[in-house]
């Protein structure tokens, strides 16, 4: 296990760094004045020389680099037109657009991606798995077919549509949510949730569909597998054989596809943000896109990939811990 | 499904994709008629009415697209056109359902004033040629990794394991976000005006970049296994090459997946092309858009003017929805265990 941890932890460094290195080439070495880019079009050429001198960009890109990666350590300082900001470890970098380090936004942000992202997976989790396996349970019957189809009906539906829909339907026509919003929970638990609700449920019914085919196909093929036969025949009654024996079999591919999941969407749901207007980190990350606020951007993909590659790590440890047969090495 | 009528397909052996024509003579009635795989799939899918349903509403979608300029004849107007003389001093069409009359069949665009059918069909249009170049590209590019790594083994598929797992390690959406507009300040200074069509080639490039690491698992997957058969190994020992052995005896055998996959590329890269253009990212004025429209409907959601954004927004999921059906049921044709 611990050999099996280490390989992976190193394996996915590596990546972190490739990804650094390649997400930091892009922004700093391709765009002809990143400088520019970063300040704006009405800027003066006084402000880029000096955006250009606080970024270090008169530098060499190597050591612009290692610069960047000690201020994820160790902190850094910089200088924003003279003024000395301290940008502590771990330090992604600092906006000169909103003129705060970077980690600031992200820690204002971050909280709002994972109130939507936690109880849009409570949703489709439940929903979703639930369906799935009495779809598979009944398979053939008028609940499988209905179940199935209204799943292939969802999974094709945009966020935005579903999103926008049920902002009608239920916020503009009749007033029976209120608009989205976010109230951090430790504020008032209720209005947390009231906020959260409608992309919640956006999020977690397009999510269910997908969860909902992918474990009644899973469900289906374990109950025609061999231990599901043996209990039968042992004669343990049909509630045990597939609570205790095929649901927990079939669950374990979807709790790691559920892991996966997870960490993409930490680095963000984009859509459901903008949708709903809520400044998660996805939204804040498609804002600082469009105003070109590179070491906004380049934060937030660094840390969605950190999501990701973190998530992959979890989820193939935990698959073994569920599931006896599979060996870590 | 499985009692097929033997004579509905009297297709003479001779033909070349007849691969093994049994005729039995003592039973003339009952004849059995060989039948390669690509014929099994396609009656297969004859017979299935949601892959009818979704071909006809894809083939619908392609030939508006397709037809667009001469529908824009036939209808009198351009996609550009402004009709703001027909908007109320808020912005709002006047008329029900935003504006929709005998002259604008779905309405205007609140706030701008141009036609909706127009802006739609030209929407579609760009929509359609993202997603289908995208696909090809890198369906193209997967199979060539997937091929690459799975038939040489050994180093090279380790590094390029490694490589598909670094690029799944890329947080899609918002870095597909990051890098459009950082190409494109790259090839452009700012301010100076970005033409549409560079636009659209970044958005193709960055589609296929990251689109193709599903493809090159699956196809390496198929060929690790396809490499080792006898056929393979009769036609290695036969002194054939490389080359020989991938495209002529491997790549003919996995074209069924590849295919698949293809069809199911497609409504993934309509929904992500559209996604882009939702944020604002991606497809800008004048080249329209149909995520685009999505977004602009979207801030008049709240008046009374919500057809601006529902309508483009089915006009997605039903796109969508289509390629989405017709893949499945693609992938369940093609599939000889399917029960369907």
């Amino acid at each position: 296990m611990l050999r099996f941890l280490i390989k992976r932890l190193l394996l996915a460094s590596t990546t972190l760094v490739a990804i650094s290195i390649v997400t930091f080439l892009l922004f700093f070495a391709v765009p002809s004045s990143p400088a520019w880019v970063m300040c704006g079009r009405n800027c003066s050429p006084e402000r880029i020389a000096q955006v250009e001198q606080s970024l270090g960009l008169d530098q060499p890109i190597t050591k612009q680099y290692t610069d960047f990666v000690k201020g994820i350590f160790v902190g850094r300082t910089i200088n924003d037109a003279g003024t000395i900001r301290e940008c502590d470890a771990p330090c992604l970098g600092y906006s000169f657009r909103s003129k705060e380090p970077v980690t600031d936004t992200i820690e204002r942000s971050l909280p709002v991606t994972v109130s939507i992202v936690a109880g849009a997976m409570v949703v489709f989790l439940t929903v979703g798995i639930g369906l799935g396996m009495l779809a598979a349970l009944k398979k053939g019957t008028v609940f499988d077919r209905v179940a199935i189809g209204a799943s292939v009906g969802f999974a094709s539906t945009q966020t935005y549509t579903l999103g926008g829909v049920l902002l009608l339907l239920l916020v503009y026509s009749t007033g029976l949510l209120p608009n989205p919003h976010y109230t951090p929970i430790t504020q008032d638990p209720l209005d947390w949730a009231g906020g959260m609700l409608l992309p919640w449920i956006t999020l977690g019914l397009i999510n269910s569909a997908l969860y909902a085919r992918l474990s009644r196909a899973q469900m289906i093929e374990t109950l025609q597998e061999d231990f599901v036969r043996t209990a039968r025949a042992k004669g343990l009654s049909a509630r045990v054989v597939n609570r205790r024996h095929a649901l927990r079999a079939a669950i374990t591919p979807i709790i790691t596809i559920a892991g996966v999941d997870l960490g993409a969407y930490l680095g963000g749901v984009v859509i459901t943000e903008s949708v709903f207007s809520l400044n998660g980190i996805g939204r804040e990350a498609a804002q600082a896109v469009q105003d070109l606020n590179l070491p906004l951007v380049m934060a937030t993909v660094l840390l969605a990939a950190f999501f990701i590659v973190a998530m992959n790590i979890i989820v193939d440890m935990l698959y073994a811990v569920i599931d006896p047969r599979v060996r870590l090495g | 499904m499985s009692n097929t009528p033997a004579t509905a397909d009297s297709r003479s052996p001779g033909t070349e994709d007849t691969a093994v024509a049994v005729l039995q003579p003592d039973t003339a009635a009952k004849a059995f008629v060989g039948r390669s795989p690509g014929q099994l799939a396609w009656i297969r899918l004859k017979r299935d009415r949601t892959a009818f349903g979704s071909f006809i509403t894809v083939v619908f979608f392609i030939l508006i697209a397709l037809f667009a300029p001469v529908i824009s004849r036939l209808y009198g107007m351009t996609a550009t056109e402004g009709f703001s003389e027909k908007l109320t001093y808020q912005g709002l069409p006047t008329g029900y359902l935003g504006g929709i009359s005998g002259d604008h069949w779905l309405g205007l665009e609140a706030g701008i004033g141009r036609d909706l059918f127009m802006q739609l069909i030209f929407g579609l249009r760009t929509s359609l040629i993202i997603a289908f170049l995208s696909a090809i590209i890198s369906i193209v590019l997967g199979v060539v990794m997937g091929i690459v790594s799975g038939y040489f083994g050994g180093w090279v598929d380790q590094a390029m394991t490694w490589f598909t797992d670094f690029m799944l390690a890329f947080p899609f959406l918002v870095f597909a976000l990051a890098i459009i507009p950082i190409i494109n300040t790259a090839a452009y200074d700012v301010g100076e005006e970005v033409p549409g069509s560079f636009r659209i080639a970044v958005i193709i490039g960055v589609f296929a970049l990251f689109g193709w690491m599903t493809t090159a698992r699956l196809v390496r997957g198929q060929i690790l296994s396809l490499r080792e058969r006898e056929y393979v190994e009769a036609a290695r020992a036969a002194g054939a090459g490389s080359a020989h052995i991938l495209f002529k005896q491997l790549l003919p055998n996995i074209w069924a997946p590849i295919l698949v996959s293809f069809s199911l590329a497609l409504p993934g890269f309509i929904a992500a092309e559209a996604a882009l253009s939702f944020l604002n990212i991606g497809v800008v004025e004048p080249t329209p858009d149909l995520g685009r429209l999505v977004y602009y409907g979207r801030q008049w959601l709240g008046t009374p003017d919500w057809a601006y954004f529902l309508i483009p927004a089915t006009t997605v999921f039903i796109a969508v929805l289509a390629f989405n059906l017709l893949g499945d049921s693609l992938r369940d044709a093609l599939d000889p265990k399917s029960s369907k």
